[in-house]
């Protein structure tokens, strides 16, 4: 029996030793394990598999994936980073540049603005071509002055009276329909998403004037292309007290993992230590400095269950 | 112990389209002579560990295939080389297909999920909005 359980724990778990981490790569494949029928099967595999979304608003999405392999959770995080396709500043014409930053570096800060776009409505420019049709091509225009003001005080020194428009702003950049785009999209959809971003700064007498042209790529070609400011995934910790824990034991186990992962609660006149939701644990393995209590605890990691 | 193998290259220049923007995949199959088609190195141009990896946990799964593995041949070049090694005489090329299209299947049923999920995750917060009118 105890065999038995050893196996399933390696099929299952990722064990974190006080040194080091076990059972790391999946092994369920099939002859692996006699007794274990582990050839794909898409039934089982659909039985098995769940998502449950815990969060979603317009910056982020945090959600489970539960019943599938390393392998394909890592592929689907890649792709998102590098692979799915949005609309960003590649070109940048300048026809008056004044200001104190140089045109390549402005270039590049223009090219990192997201864009409120949605991509799959336009094609891949094609190699080589270099006037943008309408189907490929979103084109935004830059134009800001900066002057002084003429009602400032006498003995001010705060630049946001001295000046009109010193700071330039993505909400100052507008857009130019190119051919039927006026029709296909209403008016204030095509945008950057952020209206606050700071893109240069300037003093009387400073311009920038320049026209850019946006194009659809993905996140391998630039990252100013990638479409999530990151995407991450952590395995489900999985923590499993190997004896009962009291006393003052068990204020220090709590103590050493995240606020309210382990509970202490009073059992019969003893305080006895629970594990009460091991998913908000950042394994800091503080437990394991510990030489009494890193005998109790067994650090682990659900193999299958992805967040 | 072994001579330099005699490489023939068999280029069954199968040109697919990725759906993933302009990237065109050159596929080419490579076998060492004087084995029959069972133990086959794949080179897919233009692909990395993201269809590597899971690919190759796709093919691993199915209990006809000896041996499966991927190597990404050098970081500046974007292609990997796959081998797959079958038990018995299956052809090397069946498993190969199979996993692909299990991997789609995979695929296509998370992203069935994924949307049912977050169309319930939204429901549920349009009605806990409506109830505390």
């Amino acid at each position: 029996m105890a065999a038995a359980q050893a196996v399933q724990e390696m099929r299952t778990r990722v064990v974190l030793g006080e040194f080091g981490v076990r059972n790391v790569h999946t092994t369920d494949f099939p002859g692996n394990y006699s007794g274990y029928d582990d050839a794909w099967d898409q039934n089982r595999f659909e039985k098995n598999f769940r998502v449950d979304v815990v969060h979603l608003d317009e910056n982020s999405l945090e959600f489970d994936m539960v019943g599938i392999d390393a392998a394909i959770a890592n592929a689907f995080r890649r792709i998102l980073l590098a692979e799915v396709p949005t609309m960003a500043v590649e070109k940048v014409l300048v026809y008056n540049n004044t200001s104190i930053v140089q045109d390549e570096i402005l270039a590049h800060r223009l090219g990192l603005i997201p864009i409120h776009a949605d991509p799959r409505l336009f094609e891949y420019r094609n190699q080589g071509d270099e006037e943008g049709t309408e189907i490929d091509t979103l084109q935004f225009r830059l134009q800001v002055r900066c002057t002084r003001n003429p009602h400032a005080a006498k003995d001010s020194s705060d630049p946001n009276e001295l000046y009109v428009n010193h700071k330039v702003y993505t909400r100052h950049m507008t857009w130019v329909p190119l051919g039927n785009q006026a029709d296909l999209f209403p008016e204030g959809t095509i945008r950057p998403v952020h209206d606050d971003i700071l893109i240069a700064q300037l003093r009387p007498g400073q311009e920038i004037d320049l026209l850019m042209h946006c194009v659809k790529g993905i996140g391998k070609d630039h990252a100013k292309f990638s479409p999530v400011a990151t995407a991450s995934y952590r395995l489900l910790p999985d923590i499993t007290l190997l004896e009962p824990v009291e006393g003052e034991a068990a204020e220090e186990l709590s103590r050493c993992f995240s606020p309210g992962v382990i509970e202490v609660q009073e059992v019969q006149g003893k305080k006895v230590a629970r594990v009460a939701n091991p998913r908000l644990d950042t394994f800091s393995r503080e437990v394991f400095r510990n030489e009494k209590l890193k005998k109790l605890v067994r650090l682990a990691r659900v193999r299958d269950h992805y967040i | 112990m072994e001579e330099d193998p005699e490489l023939e290259r068999k280029i069954s220049g199968l040109k697919t389209s990725m759906a993933e923007g302009e990237r065109k995949t050159a596929l080419e199959m490579v076998q060492a002579a004087g084995t029959d088609r069972h133990c086959v190195t794949f080179v897919l141009h233009e692909e990395d560990h993201t269809l590597g990896n899971s690919l190759r946990y796709m093919i691993m799964k199915n209990p006809e295939v000896e041996f499966c593995g991927y190597t990404t041949t050098h970081p500046s070049e974007s292609k990997i080389n796959l081998r797959i090694q079958t038990r018995g005489a299956l052809p090397a090329v069946e498993p190969f297909q199979r996993g692909l299209n299990e991997l789609m299947n995979v695929c296509q049923h998370v992203l069935d999920k994924l949307e049912a999920s977050i169309k319930e995750y939204k429901d549920q917060k349009a009605s806990r909005n409506e109830s505390t009118f």
